[in-house]
């Protein structure tokens, strides 16, 4: 059988030898081991005054974009909830009235869209799955609650305010860009 | 001085008496333990010193231990109360009286001991007693010693499954 | 005695006590650094600079836990298994010379509770009693595990126990007293019983473990199988005496430790520097608290390094290992002592 790692000892019950029966040698062994980790760089972060650096392409609470004008981008075509495997994603939709394009991007909207947090199990597959761009995870924690119910998002919360965008440029990586180049998707943009 | 002796004095025949009349094994041990804690009492207050601790280590720390032990293996903490036939007790009470009157037939000649031996307060101290044992007492020390042993070895034999 | 001996005595009795709490308290404080640190880890760093407040706040967490005895229990000997578990352990203070004497307005102070010319029985018998708290405790709880726990605790403590008088029987053999006060004043400068008794020095080691329950000896509160063995029961301060009495038990047996074969408060080349005597005292306190401290740190480093034995291998240990070796390092000092004493 292929070893996993270099450490491994084949177990066996043989008879020990006198200096394994003594303990001593090992003992001695096991305890240099742990000095030295006693002087080792402590791995520990502390977390309210130390963070733990994201992953750029982290998966935390989603947003719900709106484009360069301060338009809505979803437009309610389901693709996201159908790709949740967690079918945390309910959507209602509703058409654009004359004199609301300053609101919505598309001529139809979503006039609710929740994410259940706690179904929610941030694979991101909704991020892909969206074909106008409109949903992102971001690095964002999910705060916690007392409660079930403040964990359905509703688009309160996700829908990210005017004076507060929050910027996804870094998760955009070269894959995301050439899918942004490409032509056949220009309407998207 | 005399005030601790009685105090301890009374302590021990309390105890004592309530191993006697204590129906729960465990509270038996318990006050057997507290009487010879009382009895190390009296030695310190004889200059005893090395008698006391010996006492302590080997019968409160060793030999209740195994008391305390056993008992709590058997798991004896129901109050048994075996009722015997109306011979036994009388054989019982006769046995106690004839060993009573052994003890104080015993303790009659104590009241001469002082006048032949004085009390001297070395006399329980380390350096006095091994002197006594290993010059005096030499034989009867190693013969129950022997014994000792020989006690060891049988209970090794027992212990052994395939003796 | 004097009034002043009496006073000074009294004083001195709490400083002890003082003392071996506030060791014992910070202890746990050093127990959790020291596991932590082997594990790659900070510790308790919150409470206070450096974590430095988490006794405290540890101590104060105990005393708010709600008390708990279990109906079916025996409730004086509940709360009588604790009880001799910290008395035990804080009596055996009061026979280790903390050091040499004090010279106040003229007065000769011992920093010494009691010399008693037994001293070192005096330490087992305090150890042989303290089983009780554990005994008594585990039994009363009247719960299988505490049961189990404590009968580990009792059988474990009589075998250990053995061994551990052997090893001081050959110490005794080469110090020629039982009084702490005389092997220490022997040990003066650099004549160390460690050098005169290693194999006495490794057995009494192994036993001191065994004797504070300590890990790899720690089978009666061992959590893998028996939930929290003699103490499973306990709750609140109960609770915290038992965790106490064994961190003034480690205390206590690296003061012994220190004092029969590390020359206790006697530090090599002192009388070199020339010092006043009292200074010298100070100085000779100090370096026997150092000692203390480097052998509690001993504890925790076995703690935290050695898996805990299996309980067929600690009984081996005691009685096929330990008792012959002692009986062989008692033969080999007598024969030493008897051939060199021909002469
Ligand atoms: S991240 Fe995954 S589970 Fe969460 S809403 Fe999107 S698709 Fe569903
Ligand atoms: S977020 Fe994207 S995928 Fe989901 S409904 Fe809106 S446009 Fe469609």
């Amino acid at each position: 059988m292929q070893k996993l790692t270099n450490r491994s000892v084949v177990a066996s019950d043989k008879k020990m030898t006198f200096m394994e029966r003594i303990y001593v040698p090992a003992i001695l062994k096991g305890m240099s081991i742990t000095i030295k980790h006693f002087f080792k760089k402590k791995t520990t972060i502390n977390y309210p005054e130390e963070k733990r650096e994201f992953s750029k392409v982290y998966r935390g609470q989603h947003v719900l974009k709106r484009d360069d004008e301060g338009r809505e981008r979803c437009t309610a075509c389901g693709l996201c909830a159908v790709a949740c495997p967690a079918e945390a994603i309910t959507m209602v939709a509703a058409e654009r009235k004359p004199g609301e394009e300053h609101l919505y991007r598309e001529e139809k909207y979503a006039a609710i869209y929740e994410i259940n947090m706690l179904r929610c199990i941030f694979c991101g597959d909704c991020e892909d799955a969206c074909p106008k761009e409109a949903i992102f995870l971001t690095d964002r924690i999910v705060a916690s609650e007392y409660k079930r119910k403040p964990f359905v998002y509703g688009k309160d919360i996700l829908v990210e305010p005017m004076d507060l965008r929050v910027d996804i440029s870094a998760r955009q990586t070269s894959a995301v860009h050439d899918f942004k180049s490409n032509k056949a998707f220009a309407h998207n943009r | 001085m005399i005030f601790l002796f009685y105090l301890l004095s009374t302590i021990m025949i309390v105890c004592a008496l309530l191993v006697v009349f204590s129906k729960n094994p465990i509270n038996n041990v318990i006050y057997l333990i507290m009487c010879f804690i009382a009895m190390a009492g009296h030695y310190i207050l004889l200059n005893a010193q090395f008698l006391a601790v010996v006492h302590i280590i080997v019968y409160t720390g060793a030999i209740m231990v195994l008391f305390l032990f056993v008992i709590m293996l058997l798991n004896l903490n129901k109050a048994i109360i075996i009722r015997k036939s109306t011979v036994t007790r009388v054989s019982a009470v006769v046995t106690g009286g004839i060993f009573f009157l052994v003890l104080l037939a015993a303790t009659r000649q104590t009241f001469e001991i002082d006048a032949k031996y004085p009390f001297n307060s070395e006399i329980g101290l380390v350096s006095g007693i091994g002197k006594t044992l290993f010059s005096e007492f030499l034989l009867p020390f190693e013969i129950s010693s022997i014994l000792f042993i020989s006690a060891m070895v049988g209970a090794m034999m027992f212990g052994k499954k395939d003796a | 005695m004097e009034l002043t001996t009496i006073i000074f005595k009294t004083i001195f009795l709490f400083i002890i006590l003082l003392v071996t709490l506030v060791v014992a308290m910070y202890s746990t404080y050093a127990e959790r650094k020291v596991a932590a640190f082997m594990q790659d880890r900070n510790g308790p760093n919150r409470a206070g600079p450096f974590g430095l407040l988490q006794p405290l706040a540890d101590g104060l967490k105990m005393f708010m836990k709600e008390e708990i005895i279990p109906l079916t229990a025996n409730k004086y000997l509940f709360i009588l298994g604790p009880s001799i578990a910290m008395t035990t352990a804080l009596l055996t203070g009061v026979v280790i010379p903390w050091g040499d004497t004090l010279t106040i307005n003229g007065h000769v102070y011992s920093l010494q509770m009691a010399d008693l010319n037994i001293g070192i029985l005096y330490v087992f018998a305090m150890v042989s009693i303290g089983v009780y708290g554990i005994m008594i405790g585990g039994w009363a709880s009247n719960n299988k595990y505490a049961l189990l726990g404590a009968i580990r605790a009792a059988s474990q403590m009589i075998s250990y126990e053995l061994a551990m008088g052997m090893s001081i029987i050959a110490l005794v053999l080469t110090t020629g007293s039982l009084s702490l006060h005389d092997i220490v004043a022997q040990q003066h400068g650099m004549h160390w019983n460690i050098f005169y008794q290693p194999l006495g020095f490794f057995i009494f080691l192994i036993c001191a473990f065994a004797e504070t329950n300590r890990a790899p000896f720690d089978l009666p509160e061992c959590e893998t199988e028996l939930i929290g063995g003699y103490h499973t029961e306990y709750s609140s301060m109960k609770l915290g005496f038992y965790l106490f009495a064994e961190y003034v038990n480690m205390f206590i047996s690296s003061a012994v430790i220190a004092t029969l074969y590390f020359g206790g408060y006697n530090m090599p080349f002192i009388d070199q520097l020339g010092l006043s005597s009292n200074a010298v005292t100070f100085i000779g306190m100090g370096f026997f608290f150092i000692k203390i401290f480097a052998f509690i740190f001993l504890f925790m480093w076995i703690r935290w390094t050695l898996p805990r034995f299996r309980y067929d291998q600690l009984m081996n240990m005691g009685w096929k290992g330990l008792i012959p070796l002692a009986i062989f390092n008692i033969l080999a000092t007598g024969t030493y002592y008897f051939f060199t004493s021909l002469k």
